[in-house]
């Protein structure tokens, strides 16, 4: 008898089921399990006033990411609960035998960009981390969602946790994506599609040319963003991309084990004639570079458009755009193209990896940024920061008048003192734009690299097509 | 160990707003504590104080007296989407809020909110107007959230009633952990793990402090 087809999300759900009560959720094994200095404090403490060791600490790694300072490392840590949180991740690790990837290792970073980079993120997996983005992982088809801390707790005692299976969202991007558009603007363009609540109860899985096309680095944006989206996780199918960015990574299967991890992977794509709780197909020909001009990632519109009226919403909807232009300082009806801005900040678990600064770079090459524009690059990691420096990006950013930082989530999160100020404007390569996530009272657009990167150039909003092409002409900045 | 949970009566607080994502709830500069006390006082916080750290004037909902004490929030559409900090359901249990009904939550908040005896109550939009419209009228009348009868009494004596996780639902009631109930499952977690290897060893190589 022929097996039922199934999806990618079903196969993996399948192979890490372990029990089930009657009525009560499945025991899901978890894989690996990452772990940041944010979320996960008070989990340790359960696990000691239960008397509890951490069951599989060799499927566990731990980095400090969020509220570490993306200055001169050296220099000491002024924010008293700052540097209590990452003395006490690191005590925590010690007391539980957890690797950690802390201050001064040359791997750390922020969570979602060093998973990948050393190869712990494999496809089939199931990924979990007191982190929303750890949707981020699920790039190499592996299940990987975000977790809360009495969630973490249960990991780390049990190896475990009680799940729901999720429904099944098929996300299909065909086409191809024109030159200056780029993953970044696939998920934007989703989220502005579906809203922000429009994925709740489902896992993406991302198909399409489009998405076939993308390496992994922009897989990785696209699945980062699930979340915003409301799904938990986003996943796309592994293939010849996946296993090329996989191999000889440290932590991949090596020699026989490769080759047998290989096989087993490539059974996971879903089968044909498996179906999907729900589908979206969306044109990847037609997509602009998008930008967010309101408070929330769902606001967000192609960077040749206007910012929409409240007045042609219904009511419930008209006060949330009426509020969100309010906090924005924005009027209807204008273009988003050509808003002024005193920040940029390219970096995040979004677009901090080694694509995103080369994307910036290229678009920052030859040129200078704008006259007052405080221009922020955060490499993802320690790993991107040298990999990124050994090809010579640092300088452009650095000659381009842009500061050149520490790894770390930084502006992403404003809780390392990389921040917005109130009423300041900044665009953002990260993943929120909701009010206060990057400074209080601060005003997020959310853009890929290369609109950010232009946007440096010009000091205001600026669609990169304008620019991209154009390197070292700097009249073609001056023309815009 | 969390304490059992049967039902509650109180007076509701309204915020007519769609898509309160987690950062308003408990902006991230509270994250930084490495316990879970005094996140009462974080709660919307930015909503109720100026970037100058000033009390917003007229004061933020929660801030209104009339609310002090109150222990149900009817919100918009897509409650506690964003971050996963379940510092969001610790801020709002710290406050006093046991009960939170919306026409829909983002997942990671939901189960949050279970696991710290937070009810998130799900109401059709249509039901949600009826009420909205209710408190309107009656801006001080008492509900009872009965979590046990799995129903809403409004203060004309009128119900409703509400589906929740039948598991989390038996958890909440009892007061029973769910890490002791997994716990207790562990000889299927070692069955499953003798046929199942470790896909990786995160402590290979690495030395790096
Ligand atoms: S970069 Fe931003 S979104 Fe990503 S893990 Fe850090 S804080 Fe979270």
């Amino acid at each position: 008898m022929a097996e039922k087809p199934r999806t990618l999300l079903e196969k993996i759900w399948d192979d890490h089921f372990v029990a089930s009560d009657p009525g009560a959720p499945a025991i899901l094994a978890i894989d690996l399990h990452l772990v940041h200095e944010v979320t996960s404090p008070q989990a340790f403490t359960g696990l000691r006033s239960r008397g509890l060791k951490v069951r599989k600490p060799g499927q566990t790694v731990a980095t400090a990411d969020h509220s570490i300072p993306t200055l001169d490392p050296s220099l000491p840590i002024l924010d008293e609960l700052a540097r209590k949180q990452l003395a006490q991740i690191e005590e925590n690790c010690r007391e539980f035998g957890i690797p950690f990837h802390g201050q001064g290792s040359p791997t750390r970073g922020i969570v979602h960009v060093i998973g990948p980079e050393l190869g712990l993120t494999q496809p089939g997996m199931t990924i979990v981390c007191g982190d929303s983005h750890t949707a981020t992982h699920g790039a190499f088809g592996a299940l990987a969602f975000g977790i809360g801390t009495s969630e973490i707790e249960m990991v780390l005692a049990t190896q475990t946790l009680l799940q729901r299976q999720p429904k099944t969202f098929r996300v299909q991007i065909d086409g191809r994506l024109q030159p200056g558009v780029g993953a970044k603007d696939i998920i934007l363009a989703l989220i502005a599609r579906i809203g922000v609540g429009g994925g709740t109860g489902h896992v993406f899985e991302f198909t399409g040319d489009a998405i076939r096309a993308l390496s992994m680095e922009e897989r990785m944006t696209v699945c980062n963003m699930s979340i915003e989206g409301g799904a938990r996780a986003g996943l796309i199918a592994p293939d010849e991309t996946t296993f090329a960015y996989l191999a000889g990574r440290k932590f991949a299967p090596q020699g026989a084990a490769w080759d047998d991890a290989v096989a087993r992977w490539r059974k996971l794509p879903t089968d044909a004639g498996a179906t999907y709780d729900r589908t979206i197909v969306i044109d990847g020909d037609r997509l602009e570079p998008m930008v967010t001009y309101g408070t929330n990632p769902g606001m967000g519109l192609p960077i040749s458009g206007r910012i929409p009226s409240p007045a042609d919403l219904e009511p419930a909807a008209r006060e949330d755009l009426e509020r969100a232009l309010a906090y924005m300082g924005l009027q209807p009806g204008a273009s988003i193209a050509g808003q002024k801005l005193d920040v940029v900040f390219i970096g995040s678990c979004t677009n901090g990896r080694i694509e995103d600064m080369r994307a910036a770079a290229s678009v920052l090459r030859g040129r200078h940024v704008a006259e007052g524009l405080r221009v922020l690059v955060v490499p993802g990691s320690q790993q991107v920061k040298k990999q990124a420096e050994s090809e010579g990006l640092d300088s452009v950013f650095k000659a381009a008048g842009a500061e050149w930082r520490e790894s770390g989530c930084s502006m992403c999160i404003a809780m390392n003192g990389d921040q917005l100020e109130p009423g300041e404007y900044g665009i953002s390569t990260s993943n929120r734009n909701f009010q206060g996530r990057q400074g209080k009272g601060g005003r997020s657009f959310l853009a890929s690299p290369l609109t950010a990167a232009a946007s440096a150039v010009t000091g205001v909003i600026t669609d990169p097509r304008t620019l991209v092409g154009a390197a070292s002409q700097p009249s073609a900045v001056e023309a815009h | 160990m969390p304490e059992p949970f049967v039902s509650t009566t109180s007076r509701v607080i309204s915020i007519p707003r769609a898509n309160i994502d987690t950062d308003q709830i408990c902006p991230a500069r509270f994250l930084k504590i490495t316990d879970k006390a005094n996140l009462a006082d974080a709660l919307f916080f930015d909503w109720r104080f100026t970037p100058d750290g000033a009390r917003r004037v007229p004061p933020s909902f929660i801030d209104e007296p009339v609310n002090s004490g109150r222990q149900i929030l009817l919100v918009g559409d897509n409650f506690g989407s964003g971050s996963s900090r379940e510092h969001a359901p610790w801020a709002l249990r710290a406050w006093g809020i046991r009960a939170i009904v919306s026409t829909s939550f983002a997942d990671i908040f939901k189960g949050n909110s279970l696991k710290n005896a937070l009810l998130p109550i799900v109401v059709t939009p249509e039901r949600h107007a009826v009420l909205t419209a209710l408190l309107g009228d009656n801006p001080d009348g008492e509900w009872t959230v009965d979590l046990e009868a799995q129903q809403v009494t409004l203060p004309d004596g009128s119900t409703f009633g509400f589906e929740l996780d039948p598991f989390a639902r038996t958890m909440i009631l009892a007061g029973t952990d769910e890490v002791g109930y997994v716990l207790g499952q562990l000889p299927a977690i070692e069955a499953w793990e003798a046929t199942h290897p470790a896909r990786v060893d995160t402590r290979e190589g690495v030395t790096a402090r």
